[in-house]
């Protein structure tokens, strides 16, 4: 009993890790991306700087999700499982010529950069949510 | 400057209006063109000493090539100047007249409008019915009270009233309420100004005079002159006191700090009559000296010196007018009509308003249901003759909004190509719109809501031209650049001024202040009077720009060529093609002394080529490390075109030679344009690819994708995309260096083209592809090649360019079509940018527009021209914003709606897929006609309704799905289609339309019968023909036309005559199947033929192919696929697609 509540503790300190990191990625796409939007920095220096973090974000998410399944505690893992999945389907599904999930050639047509905007609002809003969801178990 | 301008202080106001008059007047509008002008300025010369000295370097500097030749741009801004000047005036009236006085039976009349409205070289031998006009109009009073003159002077806004209308009207409206105090002394001065004022008017006229080709001015009727001189006196009146009045009360009234800077303008009101005292070329001299003193490039400076010379062209106009009053006035008093209309009108505006006519010819416009339909209304046409412009405008839209039965109109096509739809604003403003060639909105009646918008399912967005050829082009040198301080708009026609200090921007609001420099008019070279500085009088204009405008110094023409050499290439022949043509338009490729030239060309290595000055022959610098390219030598491989002219002669003469026995067929593009961007990035501009086949070896290599037995399935077209990043990464980085890169791809297997093309889609380049090249199996092909490049050489190109369009508040820009990068949300990033290049852009309303009746687009395109000059030129498009339903739907303009929706569908098919793309155009038709018919009531039940307006929606739209880039079920090449997909994205929208939607016309029995008649020789009008066999017989000859292409199709039992006297053959059987010109024969028949081909040809930039199609030969079936009425195998006729468009609708 007492080791199944140290891992789960220990657990939970990891995915708080790896949220605070997320925080950072999530804060970071916000603010390249109203950057963008202000024309502060161009289409592909900031594309390729949102490029950099998909992957780590998509491990990080899948990392947690994982976690959460080995400590059992089905209410936060299904509740990480469909943000996980998104991670992994936008990536799975970038166009071959693409230059990642943002491309600097289209960011600026048919509103992608506010479909961005809104994704990673949505993120924050939701990694938020965990945060404090992991702090108080 | 300030001493002379304190020299006369007595001069006061009226010697500024006397400056305005005098200068404006006689010299001004039309001179200022150097065009024919150049030789008169060095008499001018001798004449003034101080001032022209000042005036040639501006001269020499504001075009490069000194003195002796007439430069381009300063061609075109004669070309305007006069053009407007001598054509305009007397053209709007007899317009608004014959409309208004009987408009009931105006369609009939519009014979004598026949002329061809956009093209000057006519407008000038008609001026004389200017003059007729006026009196039928005083056989009106009734209608047009005593004010009439005025009343066509000051045209009224009709629909939508705006105060910036750059007439002189606007100041006398805005003032006349405070100009009392200054009147009576001004009034005093009143005798004078009639003949001062003449002169004035005369000004636009008189810049044809002195040039033989427009003898029209030159011999008024007088007869008529006497009472066109009566009334239009009147009109003089009332516009001194317009203009002048606000003058005075200016400077009497204005706070006296506002005399500080300006110095020459004189002390408050004193109304010294001094004016026919100053000698007449004072003025010239002392704007002669301003433009020494101040040794800016100003304006002035550039004007000044053109003006200097106008003088004594205007003494002799003036002396005459004073020795012989009573022949001079009247003759000068021809156009007095005009004179509301400020100088410069693009000439394109010139046709009358009400009449949607600009074709050339229009004689035979009359559309199926038009004349019926003018007479249920005489109502409505009497009013529009009681309200002068408006009447037409709300008739055209009625027109334009009566209700279509598509199933049973069978004649849907009009007989000639429809105009543009006019956008329903008052006649000053209508004047001074931007052409729609070059700046076109899918909605010329703005929604004021998204709301609206969405109610009428149709898409918003511009299309744009911005680089075109223009014949006419005002250019600016200016210190300063008048834009909004808070948007950055330029100052342009639809400003408003609210005062002569203060202007209103139209696109954000903000109030900006004038700046001093722009209250001088260097056209008139009058002072205070910023709403007539060409910048407010032309929709389109240039500006040369500062050093603000550059982040580093302009860029020197810079060219590439990078040639495949491999097996494949050395056996399509290419490389002699391009060799010849290159040789043959070395002189003519766009640049100065600067130019550089490198040669590269690649097979499974890269070679350079050394023409460094002072070698003996070229030397080849073989690079065999492809992985890891590098440029062998930095100095000699880009080397300057003059000083090595010889050396790049003797390569491009042996460089067909060099490869003929080449066994080497890999092909490594990749690593040779990675060389290219190495050797270019100092510099930037344009490289030119040559490729014949799939690259094959180093980065970027690309495997083969089409499955070929999939060709023709109706299913899903796969690899529309590109499969590598390669390109477009490097296309980026070419972006970022300035460098264009432009593709040739002639290839006659798949070469990926959806790959290869991203390479010059982000970088602004253009693609051109010739599938199957062989020089000598197909000549056809060979000749549109050798054709393109000609062009392609030799036409205009800007450098390191970058465009911005902005708009009214409230609207903004989310999607962009074209070759171009997006750098940030407006900001269209421009290596290359070519005057073939076309734009579209869609718009959403953020905001509600409710509070403005305008809405504006601007499109500014700041490039450095090939003589290293950094430029920006400005288009300015204005229209109104309407709160019905009805009225977007009137304004709707079909061909740009189709265009915006091909780009659309493109891209949807590439991010979605192919039948997705399909089934949104279907869509598109199905809810649009669903919404009018859920807002029109008055309309029958059954059938498929459509407005007028929006009758060729359903077949533009089947055209559209039957084009090679969205068809399915018929077997198209994958490069043919992506091929076509690029065209449709970055070809501008008359091209585009051509391509989706051919001309066909029946040739072999033309006759003069309405026929045009340009410069002595005569043009043959046959009527569009809608594209289905049905229209074509066994006896006919039949021309389609589809832009880059054209078919001859001859019938098996044409005319025996047509055969031997146009294509030069016996009979029907002899004709050869492969022909591909019109032999230039000296019969009528051939003249004929030929003279209405190349009228066709007149306006494009790339000549067509042409093909000479034998009814039974095998290449009939490339002519039948453009009849997109008719039924394949595998898509609709015309008529089923309606019936599906009505079955969707009824779900």
């Amino acid at each position: 009993m007492e080791a199944a509540v140290f891992i789960l503790s220990l657990v939970d300190c990891c995915a708080l890790i790896f949220l605070s990191v997320y925080f950072f990625i999530i804060t970071l796409t916000i603010i390249t991306l109203s950057d963008l939007e202000c024309d502060y920095i161009n289409a592909r220096s900031c594309c390729s700087k949102l490029n950099k973090w998909v992957i780590p974000e998509m491990i990080a998410q899948a990392l947690a999700t994982v976690l959460m399944l080995v400590s059992m505690h089905w209410f936060v893992f299904l509740l990480n499982l469909p943000v996980a999945s998104w991670d992994v389907y936008r990536y799975v599904k970038v166009p071959m010529g693409n230059m990642g999930v943002y491309d600097p050639t289209e960011i600026h047509n048919r509103g992608q950069l506010k479909s961005h905007m809104k994704e990673a609002m949505i993120k924050l809003g939701f990694h938020l949510l965990c945060f404090f969801i992991y702090l108080y178990r | 400057m300030s001493t002379q301008g304190n020299a006369n202080p007595n001069s006061s106001v009226n010697n500024y209006s006397m400056s305005s008059t005098q200068n404006g007047g006689g010299a001004a509008p039309c001179q200022n063109g150097p065009g024919q002008m150049y030789p008169a300025m060095y008499t001018a010369s001798s004449y003034y000493s101080s001032a022209p000295p000042a005036a040639y370097p501006t001269v020499a500097g504001h075009s490069a090539p000194p003195t002796g030749k007439t430069p381009v741009s300063s061609t075109g801004y004669s070309g305007n100047y006069y053009q407007s000047s001598s054509g305009l005036s007397p053209y709007p009236a007899p317009g608004t007249h014959q409309y208004s006085n009987a408009p009931g039976q105006s369609f009939q009349q519009t014979a004598p409008y026949a002329m061809p409205a956009g093209y000057y070289g006519q407008v000038y031998s008609h001026p004389s019915q200017g003059q007729t006009q006026p009196q039928p109009q005083q056989l009106q009073p009734n209608l047009m009270p005593a004010s009439s003159g005025s009343n066509l002077g000051a045209p009224l806004y009709p629909i939508v009233s705006y105060p910036s209308a750059p007439g002189s009207s606007q100041y006398g409206t805005l003032r006349s309420s405070q100009t009392t105090a200054g009147q009576p002394p001004v009034s005093t001065v009143m005798p004078p100004p009639p003949t001062q004022s003449s002169l004035q008017q005369y000004s636009q006229g008189i810049g044809a005079t002195p040039t033989p080709a427009q003898p029209g001015y030159g011999a008024p009727p007088l007869s008529q002159a006497a009472t066109v001189n009566g009334q239009s006196n009147a009109v003089q009146q009332h516009y001194d006191q317009n203009l002048h009045n606000p003058m005075s009360h200016h400077y009497a009234a204005g706070p006296p700090n506002s005399q500080g800077p300006d110095k020459e303008r004189p002390p408050s009101g004193t109304p010294g009559t001094s004016v026919h005292s100053s000698p007449q070329h004072h003025p010239g001299l002392l704007y002669g000296d301003r433009g020494v003193n101040n040794a800016i490039s100003s304006a002035a400076g550039d004007h000044s010196s053109s003006s200097s010379d106008h003088e004594e062209e205007d003494e002799e106009d003036e002396e005459a007018d004073l020795a012989a009053p009573p022949a001079g006035v009247p003759a000068k008093q021809a156009p007095p009509f005009g004179y509301n209309y400020p100088t410069m009108h693009p000439a394109y505006q010139q046709n009358p308003a009400p009449k949607p006519n600009p074709s050339p010819s229009h004689g035979g416009y009359n559309p199926p249901g038009y004349q019926p339909y003018s007479q249920p209304f005489p109502s409505l046409s009497e009013l529009s003759s009681a309200l002068g412009g408006l009447g037409g405008v709300s008739e055209l839209e009625a027109e334009t909004l009566r209700p279509v039965n598509l199933l049973q109109e069978r004649n849907i096509l009009p007989p000639k190509r429809a105009p543009p739809p006019e956008p329903n604003l008052s006649n000053d403003l209508r004047k001074v719109n931007c052409s729609p060639d070059t700046f076109r909105c899918t909605l010329t009646n703005i929604p004021q809501t998204q709301a609206l918008l969405n109610k009428a399912r149709l898409p918003l967005g511009l299309l744009l031209h911005p680089f075109r050829d223009l014949t006419q082009l005002p250019v600016i040198t200016s210190n300063t650049i008048v834009r909004c301080r808070s948007c950055r708009t330029y100052i342009n026609p639809f400003v408003s001024f609210l005062d002569q200090r203060r202007w209103k921007c139209n696109l954000c609001y903000r109030v900006n202040d004038v700046p001093d420099e722009f209250m001088y008019n260097p056209v008139t070279r009058s002072y205070g009077e910023p709403h007539k500085r060409p910048e407010v009088q032309n929709s389109t204009v240039e500006f040369i720009a500062s050093s603000d405008y550059m982040l580093r110094p302009p860029q020197p023409a810079v060219y590439l060529f990078l040639l495949d050499v491999s097996h494949n290439a050395v056996e399509s022949g290419y490389l002699n093609v391009f060799c010849q043509s290159l040789l043959d338009n070395l002189e003519k490729l766009p640049g100065d002394t600067r130019t550089h030239i490198g040669f590269v060309t690649f097979d499974s290595t890269v070679h350079f080529y050394n023409l460094q000055e002072g070698l003996s022959q070229p030397q080849m610098l073989v690079v065999s490390d492809i992985d890891d390219v590098f440029i062998p030598t930095h100095d000699s491989l880009l080397v300057n075109l003059k000083e090595s002219k010889e050396l790049v002669k003797d390569l491009l003469n042996a460089l067909p030679g060099m490869f003929t026995h080449t066994r080497e067929t890999q092909s490594a593009l990749g690593p040779a344009l990675q060389a290219a961007y190495k050797l270019m990035s100092p510099t930037g501009g344009r490289v030119t690819v040559f490729q014949t086949q799939l690259p094959t070896l180093g980065a970027g290599l690309l495997q083969s994708r089409e499955d070929p037995n999939l060709r023709s399935s109706t299913k899903n077209v796969l690899h529309l995309g590109p499969a590598t990043d390669f390109y477009k990464k490097l296309a980026l980085d070419c972006s970022g260096q300035q460098i264009g890169v432009d593709l040739f791809l002639l290839s006659s297997q798949y070469s990926d083209l959806a790959s290869l093309a991203c390479v010059s889609k982000y970088s602004a380049g253009s693609v051109f592809y010739y599938p199957s090249f062989h020089h000598i199996h197909n000549t056809a092909q060979k000749q549109k090649f050798q054709k393109d490049l000609q062009r392609y050489l030799t036409r205009k190109i800007g450098f390191e360019a970058v465009m911005r369009i902005r708009c009214t508040k409230g609207l903004s820009i989310h999607t962009f079509h074209g070759n171009f990068f997006v750098r940030s949300t407006d900001l269209l990033s421009l290596a290359n940018v070519n005057p073939d290049s076309g734009f579209a852009v869609q718009m959403s309303i953020e905001e509600s527009l409710a509070d403005t009746s305008l809405a504006c687009f601007q499109a500014a395109l700041l490039y450095t021209s090939s003589k290293g000059k950094r430029r920006i030129r400005v288009h300015t498009l204005c229209l109104p914003v309407v709160s019905q339903l009805s009225e977007v739907f009137a304004g709707a303009d079909i061909q740009a709606i189709s265009c915006l929706l091909a780009n659309m569908a493109i891209d949807r098919s590439i991010s979605s897929s192919l039948s997705d793309a399909r089934d949104a155009l279907v869509n598109a038709v199905v809810d649009c006609l669903t919404a009018y018919r859920a807002n029109g009531s008055n309309i029958q039940p059954s059938g498929l309704i459509a407005p007028a307006a929006l009758r060729l929606f359903p077949l533009y739209v089947l055209a559209l799905l039957k084009q090679k880039a969205l068809r399915t079920g018929t077997s198209t090449r994958l490069d043919e289609r992506v091929f076509s997909m690029c065209e449709l994205k970055s070809q501008p929208l008359q091209q585009i339309m051509r391509m989706v939607h051919p001309d066909l016309y029946r040739i072999d029995n033309m006759t003069e019968q309405a026929a045009l008649h340009l410069n002595d020789s005569v043009i043959p009008q046959p009527p569009l023909l809608q594209l289905t066999a049905e229209k074509l017989t066994r006896e006919g000859a039949f021309l389609l036309d589809c832009g880059s292409v054209m078919y001859l199709w001859v019938g098996k039992c044409c005319n025996e005559t047509f055969i031997r006297d146009v294509l030069g053959f016996q009979n029907y059987a002899s004709l050869p199947s492969n022909m591909t010109e019109i032999p230039e024969l000296q019969t009528t028949y051939s003249e004929r033929t030929r003279a209405f081909i190349s009228w066709l040809l007149e306006s494009r930039t790339f000549l067509p192919a042409f093909h000479v199609v034998k009814d039974d030969a095998s290449t009939k079936t490339s002519f039948f696929q453009h009849l997109v009425e008719d039924r394949t195998e595998s898509a609709f006729s015309y008529y089923e697609f309606l019936l599906h468009i009505q079955q969707q609708m009824s779900k």
